[in-house]
């Protein structure tokens, strides 16, 4: 039977043929707009991941209670031994550590008197060890819009706003008025060697970069640090293996009764990434829940059109003893492989696209220079996923439109099939 | 009639015991306000994690102030001049003179929990606050009055203040700061309260910023001498270098 239901479709190519061509074409617009938009959303997770949150960041507790108040006063001390224990323990991670400060940046006139002032938040990364790859993680060298990276300890970047801001240019002398770890008035001067542009507005006002070393000793922070993040190597984020080392630090090293004794936070738990997560599979259900109706009525209209030029035919088999659930079955049938064929080959020409748009669409001419934050390029990502994400919905769709079009055959009457026949 | 006469007097002679808001403030500000004064103090912070120690001495003239950091060795040889509300700090490490101004000056003076106003400005009260005395409570064994202070310009740091203030020695035991919102900012305790020349006036002051974490800041005083000559250079940038 099914041979013979497999005969019809391909003799009968206005049978099979739009009805496949139409479940291709959505199937292959899911599947690339899922890629792209796991592509382009988890783009941002990376972003927020590499400049604020890591894959996992370690903190004190006390710390992580007043994160948004950049609290050096309970920052982690001991950090050599932590990172050592982090190396040890979880070696498939990269553990490197950031100071986050805030404080006055005023620069000088030729008496040494203020000149400009403003106030500003920075973050301290180690960019003068060998081995780091704090500078390609944050984009540093791409962002650059004058001057070169610090060399020294006592360099820093400013963003490009507030360097205009204070009238300031790579080479210039600032410093840096803020508060020790201990809470003492820390007053530090810093060489201006380049500028950069964040790409975010509040950090573009008033940010600046500087090695870790430097604000060590301007913050009175020797072997301590704000915060420890830890990154897969691969740059992905992985939830269920950064909840499991997040789960395993937390047994091992956090006290809760202790506020200085660190705790350990995936990507997930920290600034809102929850919600953002979940945001992602939202949009995921909802592209998919729009296709499967769209498609529907699509193909419930297309059914009812092959219904109408299978009239005559659907006609002559009920007049001569065929019933109506019997034929019924032989469009479900059909629909069934025309949905088959139409997702494989949708899936197909989806995974295609999405791999070409897997190199990115550099966009960085139209936002003139890359940024930190926006690195340039939007990326489609093939996850596993994909494969079934729109061959699924594309066979529901298929049989859901033809069933919605079959429903006609029962509103026909036996008794005029003849009259019908005859006209 | 005749309780009603006696309840009458006893209500008259209570309400003429009880001074007038003015008259406290007037009586407060005549212990602790002074035209110039010189102050050696230590400030003990309790930090979060540890405390520390911060030596300085000042010498304060109407809203113009000037201070020098003698220990620790990190702070030692900072200077801060004050005059009305700009502040510049000479930070000799750096070799810089650094203005501060606005809003800054309302910020902690080196991590304690003391503003460069609570500091650095006179305690004047009778300028800037209108007060009622509210009620009469024993704290700490002392008799007390009860003052609420409401601030006459908004650009004071503090908009209400709730003193408890001794009913002998006129100078207040308690204090609390609050923001315009209600919100309480800070609490003092003043001890140590000793009779130097004609004024009362506390050996300790401890400040607790309510929002702030920490144990506190204890002011010292080590030395206070009131209404004193103050060099003129002092009070200039030239004296910071």
């Amino acid at each position: 039977m099914i041979r013979f239901y497999l005969k019809g479709l391909f003799r009968d190519r206005s049978r099979s043929l739009m009805p496949v061509i139409v479940v291709a074409i959505g199937v292959t617009l899911v599947v690339l707009l899922h890629c792209y938009v796991t592509g382009v959303l988890g783009d941002m997770v990376v972003f927020n991941a590499r400049f604020s949150t890591g894959h996992v960041k370690v903190m004190s507790r006390a710390y992580h209670e007043n994160i948004s108040q950049l609290p050096n006063d309970l920052a982690l001390i001991g950090t050599g031994d932590l990172l050592a224990h982090l190396r040890n323990d979880y070696p498939e991670m990269e553990w490197v550590e950031r100071i986050q400060f805030g404080g006055l940046v005023d620069a000088p006139d030729e008496n040494g008197e203020t000149r400009s002032q403003g106030p500003g938040g920075g973050m301290a990364v180690d960019l003068l060890s060998e081995k780091s790859r704090e500078t390609q993680r944050l984009n540093l060298e791409r962002s650059l819009t004058a001057g070169r990276l610090p060399e020294t300890p006592f360099e820093m970047i400013l963003s490009e706003q507030f360097s205009e801001k204070l009238e300031v240019v790579p080479g210039d002398k600032v410093t840096l008025i803020s508060s020790t770890m201990y809470g003492a008035m820390s007053i530090t001067n810093f060489t201006v060697c380049g500028t950069i542009r964040f790409g975010s507005p509040v950090l573009d006002k008033g940010g600046m970069i500087a090695d870790i070393s430097g604000i060590r000793q301007a913050l009175d922070m020797e072997d301590a640090t704000g915060e420890i993040l830890g990154y897969f190597p691969s740059g992905d984020y992985d939830d269920e293996k950064a909840s499991s080392i997040a789960d395993s630090f937390n047994a091992a090293y956090s006290n809760p009764d202790d506020e200085f004794s660190p705790v350990m936070l995936s990507l997930r738990e920290q600034n809102s990434m929850t919600m953002y997560l979940d945001l992602m599979d939202y949009f995921k259900s909802l592209i998919i829940g729009i296709f499967v109706i769209a498609m529907s009525i699509v193909l419930w209209n297309s059914g009812l059109l092959g219904g109408l030029r299978r009239y005559g035919e659907i006609g002559l088999r009920m007049a001569i003893g065929e019933e109506k659930n019997h034929i019924y079955r032989g469009l479900i049938t059909e629909s069934v492989f025309i949905g088959l064929a139409g997702s494989l080959v949708g899936t197909l020409f989806g995974l295609f696209f999405s791999s070409l748009l897997g190199r990115g669409i550099d966009i960085s001419s139209m936002a003139q220079n890359s940024t930190m934050m926006m690195q340039g390029v939007l990326k489609a990502r093939i996850t596993p996923d994909a494969y079934y994400i729109g061959f699924i919905p594309g066979l529901i769709a298929t049989v859901l439109g033809t069933s919605l079009a079959g429903i006609g055959l029962y509103k026909r009457k036996t008794a005029q099939l003849f009259k019908e026949l005859q006209a | 009639m005749i309780r009603i006469s006696v309840l009458l007097v006893l209500t008259a002679s209570v309400l003429s015991a009880q001074p007038s808001g003015k008259e406290v403030l007037e009586r407060i500000d005549a212990n602790m306000s002074s035209d110039s004064r010189y102050v050696k103090s230590k400030m003990v912070i309790h930090g979060a994690r540890s405390s520390r120690t911060i030596e300085s001495e000042s010498w304060i003239q109407g809203k113009s102030a000037f201070t020098e950091y003698l220990a620790p060795a990190r702070e030692k040889g900072t200077k801060m001049l004050k005059l009305e509300d700009k502040l510049w700090i000479f930070s000799p490490a750096t070799d810089r003179t650094i203005q501060i101004s606005g809003h800054m000056l309302r910020q902690s003076v080196m991590g304690s929990d003391l503003s460069y106003e609570d500091m650095l400005d006179d305690p004047n009260l009778t300028d800037k606050y209108d007060a009622v005395v509210t009620v009469s409570e024993t704290y700490r064994e002392t008799d007390c009055w009860i003052v609420e202070m409401h601030a006459r310009t908004v650009d004071v740091a503090y908009q209400m203040r709730k003193l408890w203030v001794d009913k002998k020695r006129y100078i207040p035991l308690k204090e609390e700061l609050y923001a315009k919102s209600g919100k309480l900012l800070k609490k003092t305790e003043l001890t140590d309260i000793k009779l130097r020349g004609s004024r009362w006036y506390p050996g300790r002051i401890t400040f607790k910023d309510m929002l702030k974490k920490g144990g506190g800041t204890e002011f010292i005083v080590s030395e206070i001498r009131f209404e004193v000559k103050i060099p003129e250079y002092l009070l200039t940038k030239a004296a910071l270098r």
